[in-house]
C-alpha cells in the first residue's frame, strides 16, 4: 500500500511543487497560505532551491518572471489581496508567454476583507487577473490530496502552453489536514525552452522576453495567436468531476470547498428521493462546458454553491445557455455553507419554490 | 587599419533616441565593457520602461523587458535562477527611483550580486517631459509648469546617497557623460560594476547624469552645459560606497 502523511494543505501544495522540480520561491507573507513560504524556506536551502522573501507581492511575482525567462520551474503563493498586487506581474507573465505557478488562498474580500475562507476571487482568476486580453489555466482543488497533483499538473500546463497556471484554493483548503499519497504523484519531465534566456554563449542569436509590441498590426497577431492556443485548451484541458448526474433533475454546481459540503447534501437529498447530482469544475478556466451541456438532456433546475456573492453562477449560466433556471446557494465574506443550507436550496429547487 | 568600430555587443540597428541624448554614449559603453571582459554570451540585460524601453533591441546578448521599475526584482530571479549568468539592468530615474524605489532599495539592501546602470537625467522623457523624482527644485516641466515647487512635491530623491546608507551594496557610484573626461571616466566606473559582479562582490550600482535636451528645451550642446551648471551641484559625482576598499582600508 502506498505511503500516506498527514499534511495541512497549503505544506501539500509546497511539498508537490518541490516534487515537481520547482527550485525558486519567491513570496510575501500573508494568512492563510503563510505555511506554503514557511515550508519552502525551511527546505529550498536543503536541496540547492531558492526560497527569498520579496519586499513585496509586486517585486515576488516579478522574481518569478525573472525566473520563468531563465526556463525554471518557480512559483509564488499569496493570498487575496497579494494577489490583486501580483496583478500587473501576471499580465507581463501572460504578455511575454512565460510558464509560472501562482497560488491563491483565498481569503474574503474586497479590501482588506477578512482572513477566514472565500472563493470571492473567482472573477479575477477566470476573467481579470489584470489588463489586457489574457487568461491563466486554473486549477480548484477539492482536498489535500488535489492540493497535491494539481500543483503538479499546473506546472505542467504552465509549461505545455508557456502561461500561468494558477491554483486556486481557499483558506480552509489551505489549513485543513488530510492524509497525502505523495509518493505516487505522476512527474513529467520538464519540455526544452530554446527561448530561455540563459546567455547566448556566442553560439546562438540572442532570445529576447518581452511583452512590448508597438506595431497594432503586430500586436493584434500577438494576440490572435495567443487566443488559438486558449482554444485549443478549451478544447483539451477542461476537466469536471460528475457526482451521481446520470439521472439527475437538480445539479448542483460547485468546487472545492464549496463541493464539498455539496457531497453531503447530494447525499442526504438522494436520501429523501430527489434525483440530484453535482458537476465539480476541477479547471475554473477553461470552464468544463460539456458536463453541464451533457446535463441538460435531464436537468431542469441549477443550483450554484459559492462562498461568494454569486460569481462562478454566472459560466454556469453560460455553459447551459440560460436555458435552465439557476439558483445560487451562497456565503460571502468567510463563511461556509452548511449542508443543511445546500440541502434546503436543492429542496427549493426541486419543489420548483425559488425561480431564478 | 581599423581604429574604431561599433562593439560586437551592441546591435547594429538604429537607436531610436533623440539627438543629442546621452543614451547612445551610455549604451556604447556598456556593450564596450561587455567586450572587453568577455562576457556577452553569458550576460543577460533588462530593460526598463521609459526612454530605454527598447534596449532589449540594442544589445547582442539576452534580453528581458521588465514591467516599470521591476528590473531589480526581475534580475533577482534571473540571477537566482542562473548564478552564472552576468545580469545588468537599465534603469531611468523614473523607473528606479519612483516607480520602483523598493525593488532598487531592496536589491541594494540584499546585495543581489548584478549591476545597474541607472540613467538620472531629471525627467520623464518618453512619455514628454514630466517632473521626475529626480527634477530639481525650480525644474520647469509639464507637470510642474511653474517649476518644481518642494513646497507641493517635495525634494528630489538622491539616490546615491540614499542607498549609502544601507550596509547591503557592494558599490555606488555617480558619473556623467558629459565630455570626453567624463565619458572615459564612467566607462571605468561602468567596468569596475560589472567586474564587481563577476568576482561576486554583489549589488554595483552606476547612476549616471545625462542630457535629455528635447524635454529640457536645449540645444544638445546648452544640455550638456547644463550638466555641470545645474545637475552635478545637486548630484554630486564621485564614489558613495566602495565596500571591498573600506574593508581593505580597515585591514590596514
Amino acid at each position: 500500500m502506498e505511503k500516506k502523511v498527514l499534511m495541512k494543505g497549503n505544506e501539500a501544495i509546497a511539498e508537490a511543487a518541490i516534487r515537481a522540480g520547482c527550485r525558486h520561491y519567491f513570496g510575501y507573507p500573508i494568512t492563510p497560505q503563510t505555511e506554503i513560504a514557511a515550508y519552502m524556506a525551511k527546505r529550498m536551502p536543503k536541496i540547492g532551491g531558492t526560497f527569498l522573501q520579496a519586499e513585496s507581492e509586486i517585486a515576488a511575482i516579478n522574481m518569478v518572471y525573472g525566473v520563468a525567462s531563465a526556463g525554471l520551474r518557480v512559483m509564488t503563493s499569496s493570498s487575496s489581496p497579494g494577489v490583486s498586487l501580483k496583478g500587473e506581474g501576471l499580465s507581463y507573465l501572460a504578455g511575454a508567454d512565460l510558464p509560472a505557478l501562482v497560488v491563491n488562498v483565498q481569503r474574503g474580500g474586497p479590501g482588506l476583507g477578512g482572513i477566514q475562507p472565500s472563493q470571492s476571487d473567482y472573477f479575477q482568476a477566470t476573467r481579470g487577473a489584470g489588463h489586457g486580453d489574457f487568461h491563466m489555466i486554473v486549477l480548484a482543488p477539492a482536498s489535500v490530496q488535489e492540493m497535491a497533483e494539481l500543483t503538479v499538473k499546473a506546472f505542467d500546463l504552465a509549461d505545455k502552453y508557456r502561461m500561468t497556471s494558477m491554483l486556486l484554493a481557499d483558506g480552509t483548503m489551505g489549513q485543513m489536514m488530510e492524509p497525502v499519497a505523495l509518493d505516487d504523484l505522476q512527474i513529467n519531465p520538464m519540455p526544452e525552452k530554446p527561448w530561455a534566456t540563459t546567455g547566448t554563449k556566442m553560439e546562438r542569436k540572442r532570445n529576447i522576453i518581452n511583452s512590448l509590441s508597438l506595431v497594432p498590426e503586430e500586436l493584434e497577431q500577438f494576440n490572435f495567436a495567443r487566443y488559438e492556443k486558449y482554444a485549443k485548451i478549451e478544447r483539451e484541458e477542461s476537466r469536471a468531476e460528475e457526482y451521481r448526474m446520470e439521472d439527475a433533475e437538480i445539479c448542483v454546481a460547485a468546487f472545492g470547498i464549496a463541493s464539498r459540503v455539496s457531497r453531503n447534501a447530494v447525499d442526504a437529498a438522494r436520501e429523501m428521493g430527489i434525483k440530484v447530482g453535482l458537476i465539480r469544475p476541477i479547471t475554473l478556466w477553461p470552464f468544463p462546458v460539456d458536463p453541464f451541456k451533457r446535463s441538460l438532456s435531464t436537468v431542469k433546475k441549477y443550483v450554484s454553491v459559492e462562498l461568494n456573492m454569486g460569481q462562478m453562477i454566472e459560466d454556469v449560466r453560460l455553459a447551459t445557455e440560460c436555458r435552465r433556471p439557476v439558483t445560487l446557494c451562497n456565503r460571502a465574506g468567510g463563511m461556509i455553507p452548511t449542508p443543511e443550507q445546500v440541502l434546503e436550496a436543492i429542496k427549493a429547487a426541486a419543489n420548483g419554490g425559488e425561480n431564478q | 587599419m581599423i581604429v574604431f568600430k561599433k562593439p560586437h555587443a551592441l546591435s547594429d540597428v538604429p537607436l531610436h533616441y533623440c539627438p543629442g541624448c546621452t543614451h547612445g554614449i551610455v549604451h556604447r559603453l556598456v556593450a564596450e565593457v561587455i567586450d572587453e571582459l568577455g562576457i556577452e554570451g553569458k550576460t543577460i540585460g533588462i530593460a526598463p520602461v521609459g526612454c530605454s524601453v527598447m534596449a532589449y533591441n540594442y544589445f547582442e546578448c539576452d534580453m528581458i523587458e521588465a514591467a516599470h521599475g521591476r528590473a531589480p526584482a526581475v534580475a533577482t530571479g534571473v540571477k537566482r535562477a542562473n548564478p552564472d549568468n552576468i545580469v545588468f539592468t537599465y534603469q531611468g530615474d523614473g523607473d528606479l527611483a519612483s516607480i520602483g524605489t523598493a525593488e532598487t532599495v531592496h536589491s541594494a539592501a540584499r546585495n543581489e550580486n548584478i549591476t545597474v546602470i541607472f540613467i538620472n537625467n531629471a525627467i520623464y522623457g518618453m512619455t514628454g517631459g514630466q517632473m521626475a523624482p529626480t527634477s530639481l527644485p525650480g525644474q520647469v516641466t509639464q507637470t510642474s509648469p511653474y517649476g518644481r515647487d518642494v513646497n507641493l512635491c517635495g525634494y528630489p530623491v538622491k539616490i546615491c546617497e540614499m542607498l549609502a546608507q544601507l550596509d547591503g551594496p557592494e558599490y555606488l557610484e555617480r558619473v556623467t557623460v558629459n565630455n570626453v573626461k567624463q565619458i572615459k571616466n564612467a566607462k571605468r566606473a561602468i567596468k569596475k560594476a560589472f567586474q564587481n559582479q563577476i568576482d561576486g562582490k554583489g549589488f554595483s550600482l552606476i547612476e549616471v547624469i545625462s542630457s535629455c535636451p528635447t524635454n529640457w528645451g536645449m540645444t544638445p550642446q546648452a544640455a550638456l552645459k547644463w550638466i555641470d551648471e545645474k545637475m552635478i551641484p545637486y548630484y554630486p559625482l564621485g564614489v558613495y560606497k566602495d565596500r571591498s576598499a573600506e574593508k581593505k582600508e580597515a585591514e590596514q
